[in-house]
């Protein structure tokens, strides 16, 4: 049975080959390799022949007696949060005014120049805040001086951190995150919209009454999809444009496993609380995406 | 009457807020644009703002390709980029048709594998551990291979395959053709616009390639560009007497920011429409 399956199908298994390495190598050995968690991980021995810890969950007790776990955890939940509050009400505005807009081009121009921001790097971001924010340099500091004010220090202060963290990241995804909205919009029955106008609804009872609850099944779909990934708020970012002024406001798990691990070489600590993480990312996921399944469609 | 009145305030209304949106999405950059090609001192005489300079002056630039970094940065985003798209695009391809096919036995199993890895991964340690132990560390295959096939993309190609017609691949096997022949002479020239899509986005991912190289790259020689742009903005002030004489390290960050943002900003709007597709796609099957 299995051989006539081979005979029948062996290209296809050829072609699947390549990929399933990929899987097998770079996605699955490291869920393996996960297993130094409860290791005393040394390099000369290897994953597979280091000593076990002991007991077992040293580790994990050692991350969760030290004065990280409360921090890492705080900052990683508000940034999130943070972001996910900010961050959902100016694309569906945004979808809501491209929606209005009847003159085409203005339209279109408004669209490509709100989506560029997600293609740029935090890197080139990073860059953009320097030329906006930096202390000795930065524009907003030289109007602040001028208009008699002392300059600020915004991208190292513990007190405007993670405003930067938040509004940047509203910068970049402004216009990206219209896009589904505005799929979700076109998507309405555009009888609805002819019956408001025949009863003489204004533009604005229109919004209100037909489009946002044509589209509020998507927005409460998307938001507890977000809430599936409370726990990534955004490494990539706050890797990139932290400092060591604003590690108490802005490391995240996901930051101080990167130093602990790779930088102080602690492979052990660090994959335990890599571990931590990525399990109860993990139970988050599927929990919203069954809330999301329940709410109508789920993303599987 | 007023009924045409209120409406016309409405559209304004709507045009202004759209209009600021727009400014503020292209403003910034058009500052860093115009600080990385304005003599300091003019800055300086204008408070700081200058949008469009009187004086231009390149020579941020003309520092930066002579006496930096970021001409060899740049080879190797280049090539990362032009090596790795290949790279996932025939690994996405090659995995995406098979599993395209309904009824093959195995498929659901290795859609379970690629599925799971969407909501569960092994970290960042054991990644390094596994990348050292396979002998990639320091080479240009780190920045490639251990990102080499995205799960979304597949699954995107995967259920655009599914939409092609049944009676295609009926009459070429009839025909006698071996399903790799199938696959690169009548799906491939038929898939041109997902496979469009896909390959911008990891277009785009390589030239923004910066956490591998951080990962699994110490050698400066290989460090592509969004590494070493990083590096230049990390350098702190100089103070900014006697500007007129010296190129000065924000204009030198600027300039070097617009040089690794460049070829983005540059096609980006042609391609823009494929982008849009792409997340629409995405979102919808992924």
């Amino acid at each position: 049975m299995a051989l006539a399956a081979l005979r029948k199908y062996w290209p296809f298994y050829v072609m699947l080959l390549p990929g399933v390495l990929f899987y097998l190598i770079f996605r699955y050995f490291p869920m393996y390799g996960m297993v130094i968690a409860f290791k005393d991980f040394s390099m000369m021995d290897g994953i597979l022949h280091s000593p076990w810890a002991n007991p077992w969950y040293k580790h994990f007790e050692t991350f969760y007696q030290s004065p990280y776990f409360g921090e890492l955890l705080r900052n990683t939940l508000l940034i999130s949060l943070y972001k996910l509050v900010w961050g959902t009400i100016p694309p569906i505005l945004l979808a809501l005014l491209l929606n209005e807009c009847r003159i085409r081009w203005l339209r279109s121009i408004v669209q490509t120049l709100t989506y560029m921001p997600h293609f740029l790097s935090w890197v080139i971001i990073f860059g953009i805040l320097i030329a906006l924010f930096s202390q000795n340099g930065g524009i907003v500091n030289r109007w602040i001086v001028e208009a008699g004010g002392s300059s600020y220090p915004f991208l190292t202060s513990t007190h405007t951190f993670r405003s930067v963290l938040v509004g940047s990241e509203v910068w970049q995804n402004l216009g990206w995150g219209a896009i589904i909205y505005l799929a979700a919009i076109a998507g309405i029955d555009p009888t609805l919209y002819e019956a408001a106008r025949v009863d003489g609804a204004s533009r604005l009872r229109m919004i209100w009454h037909i489009t946002i609850p044509g589209i509020r099944s998507v927005i409460v779909l998307l938001f507890i999809l977000k809430l599936g990934h409370l726990l990534d708020a955004g490494f990539d970012q706050i890797y990139i444009l932290y400092n060591i002024q604003v590690y108490p406001v802005a490391d995240i798990l996901d930051t101080w496993v990167y130093r602990t691990g790779l930088q102080q070489l602690n492979f052990s600590l660090a994959s335990a609380v890599g571990l931590f993480k990525s399990l109860i990312g993990m139970v988050l996921v599927l929990f919203a995406n069954n809330v999301a399944k329940r709410w109508g469609e789920g993303i599987w | 009457m007023v009924k045409g009145l209120e409406d016309r305030l409405f559209n304004a209304l709507v045009y202004a807020v759209l209009v600021f949106c727009a400014l503020l999405a292209i403003f910034p950059i058009l500052y860093v644009i115009s600080v990385s090609i304005t003599p300091f001192g003019e800055v300086l005489r204008n408070g700081g703002f200058i949008l469009i300079p009187r004086d231009v002056t390149l020579t941020a630039y003309k520092t930066l390709l002579t006496q930096s970094n970021l001409p060899q940065a740049f080879k190797v985003t280049v090539l990362i980029t032009v090596v790795g798209t290949a790279i996932n695009l025939v690994l996405t391809g090659l995995m995406a048709y098979p599993l395209s096919r309904k009824n093959l036995p195995g498929r659901r199993l290795v859609l379970l594998m690629i599925v799971f890895t969407l909501i569960f991964s092994g970290g960042l340690i054991p990644t390094y551990l596994i990348v050292k132990s396979v002998g990639l560390i320091d080479s240009i295959w780190a920045m490639i291979l251990p990102n080499a096939i995205w799960s979304f993309n597949v699954l995107i190609m995967k259920s655009f395959f599914e939409g092609l017609p049944e009676e295609l691949f009926e009459s070429a096997r009839i025909d006698g053709a071996k399903e790799f022949r199938i696959l690169f002479q009548i799906v491939t020239p038929l898939s041109i616009p997902v496979i469009m899509t896909i390959g911008l986005f990891y277009l785009v991912g390589h030239w923004n390639e910066f956490f591998q190289a951080i990962f699994y790259v110490t050698d400066r020689t290989l460090f592509p560009l969004q590494v070493i742009v990083r590096e230049i903005l990390m350098q702190s002030q100089q103070p900014l007497e006697n500007a007129d004489n010296i190129t000065p390290t924000q204009t030198l960050q600027m300039a070097s920011v617009m040089i690794a943002s460049l070829p983005v900003l540059v096609v980006y709007p042609f391609i823009q429409k494929y982008f849009t597709k792409g997340m629409l796609l995405g979102s919808i099957k992924g």
